[in-house]
């Protein structure tokens, strides 16, 4: 998956974590939890939805790399780019 | 007369809030029971496959966001309608209320098993590796969820459980509330009973291999209390709320007074599993009217629990006849016969659905009872149609369940 594959992949599963929310003017660098209402319950969903979607497997001593759409999506680079 | 307390110690509803397969306040509710429009329809669940069972359709986001419906459980969301309905119809200002005086007491069959129904068909797919299992498991199956969403939606504060009762609880959530109230432990409880019980393949499964899950070819037929070819339950999903408070307080604010609690009885048989049993049953009615200092002949109205088993229903009869042998003003009826048996909710539901007798004199049918059973004669059933009675001043309403639990309220009007 390319880099923009992923943030789409990411935005899907945000869209079902926070159906109320607009996520058109999401910004990239800034963390998702300033901008969306997510607490820890939603960030072990986003773990959850990527385990289950494309089977990768991240380990809780990386949590911190989902903090900002930028970041995640460049945690995930490596481990989804074969998928 | 009714036992004389003192209006501190008087506890009333002021305010009702429902889902039921075939209405979605009180008055949709009331007008489709005096109707005789059953709310039963097919239904078709996982596993099962093909039945018949009482289905509402309240609209969840009236009161909840997409997002608390998705982290939540259904009994959750019904629980939330119907609070919030009850506390607009009770004319609250909930804005201003101390929410830390505020108790929410819901009656439950069962809970968790829908959720955990669900987690084992979704890691089914992952080859049942635990690691797919979901840590929204134990927040929805925890035993007091219903009752903890409600709190959550509404800032409640004060205590906050549910009270597994299995089909006694929404008699037991409304006891609890007149007992924390005249404790002083709240000011305003919220009581009463949901069921979300249709969610879930087990629980019609395990009726059917007990053989007593209703069969017929038209859905609105199925649910036959009393009637010679009953041959089980509809099972029913449906929640019901009230508000409750102390006489006192509820006539400071001005409100209205839809009832008071009058008497309540829980017992149990300690008999059985699953048979229910008739003494336990009478005394059970027999100590609700006691403490309400009230004969059986004063009571206008019995909204009765029967859920259409062989058994259960032939139980309860003897159990009527044992209290009110001889006497025949009395009228009785059911409910479960529009909208199948909806489990933790139907005692507060059933109440719901006779409430209004109080102010109109109107007893309800029971339908489908197209060939009486003999040994569920009950003079006094009201049948088919709706009958006006001269007076109603008091309404007993029976709720029994497995495990041999057995539940009496009678409400009285002000």
């Amino acid at each position: 998956m390319t880099a923009s594959e992923i943030r789409e992949a990411i935005l899907s599963i945000l869209s079902d974590l926070a159906p109320d929310e607009d996520l058109s003017q999401l910004k990239e660098d800034v963390p998702l939890r300033d901008q969306l209402e997510l607490d820890s319950m939603d960030f072990l969903d986003i773990v959850m939805e990527l385990r289950k979607r494309y089977r990768v497997q991240i380990p809780e001593e990386d949590y911190a790399a989902l903090t900002s759409m930028k970041s995640t999506v460049e945690y995930l680079e490596p481990l989804m780019k074969d998928l | 007369m009714v036992v004389a307390r003192e209006d501190c110690q008087r506890i009333v509803l002021t305010g009702v809030g429902l889902t039921a397969p075939n209405g979605n306040s009180p008055a949709e509710f009331r007008e489709a029971l005096l109707a005789g429009r059953s709310g039963v329809c097919e239904y078709e669940i996982r596993y099962f496959g093909k039945t018949v069972a009482g289905v509402c359709d309240f609209d969840e986001l009236r009161h909840q966001r997409r997002k608390e419906v998705r982290r939540g459980t259904r009994a959750g969301s019904i629980g939330i309608y119907c609070a919030r309905e009850a506390l607009a119809s009770a004319g609250i200002d909930w804005d201003n209320r101390d929410k830390s005086r505020v108790g929410v007491f819901v009656g439950v069959t069962e809970h968790g098993t829908v959720e955990t129904e669900n987690e084992i068909y979704e890691i089914k797919a992952y080859d049942y590796d635990c690691r797919y299992w979901s840590h929204h498991h134990n927040p929805r199956t925890i035993a007091n969820n219903p009752a903890g969403e409600i709190a959550l939606n509404l800032g409640v504060t004060g205590p906050h459980y549910t009270l597994g009762a299995a089909c006694a609880a929404g008699n037991a959530g409304l006891i609890q509330a007149v007992q924390m109230l005249r404790l002083g432990e709240c000011d305003l409880a919220l009581a009463g009973g949901v069921s979300e019980s249709i969610r879930s393949f087990g629980i019609f499964a395990g009726f059917n291999s007990q053989n007593a899950l209703a069969r017929h070819e038209d859905p609105t037929k199925a649910s036959r209390p009393f009637d010679r070819d009953r041959n089980g339950i509809v099972v029913a999903e449906g929640g019901c709320l009230y508000t409750l408070e102390r006489l006192s307080e509820a006539r400071a604010r001005g409100a209205t007074i839809l009832g008071e609690v009058v008497g309540y009885a829980m017992n149990t048989d300690a008999t059985d599993f699953v048979l229910p049993n008739a003494e336990r049953q009478a005394e059970c009615i027999e100590m609700a009217l006691a403490r309400a200092e009230l004969a059986a002949d004063q009571i206008d109205l019995v909204s009765t629990h029967a859920t259409a088993t062989p058994s259960g229903d032939v139980e309860e009869c003897k159990a009527l006849a044992r209290v009110w042998n001889g006497v025949c003003r009395t009228r009785f009826n059911n409910t479960k016969s529009f909208i199948g048996h909806a489990m933790g909710a139907a005692g507060a539901l059933e109440l719901a659905g006779n409430l209004p007798a109080l102010a109109d004199r109107v007893c309800h049918p029971t339908i489908n009872l197209d060939a009486p059973d003999p040994e569920c004669e009950r003079p006094g059933l009201v049948v088919d149609e709706p009958q006006e009675l001269d007076r109603v001043e008091y309404i007993l309403n029976n709720s029994f369940g497995m495990l041999g639990i057995n539940s009496v309220v009678i409400v009285g009007k002000v």
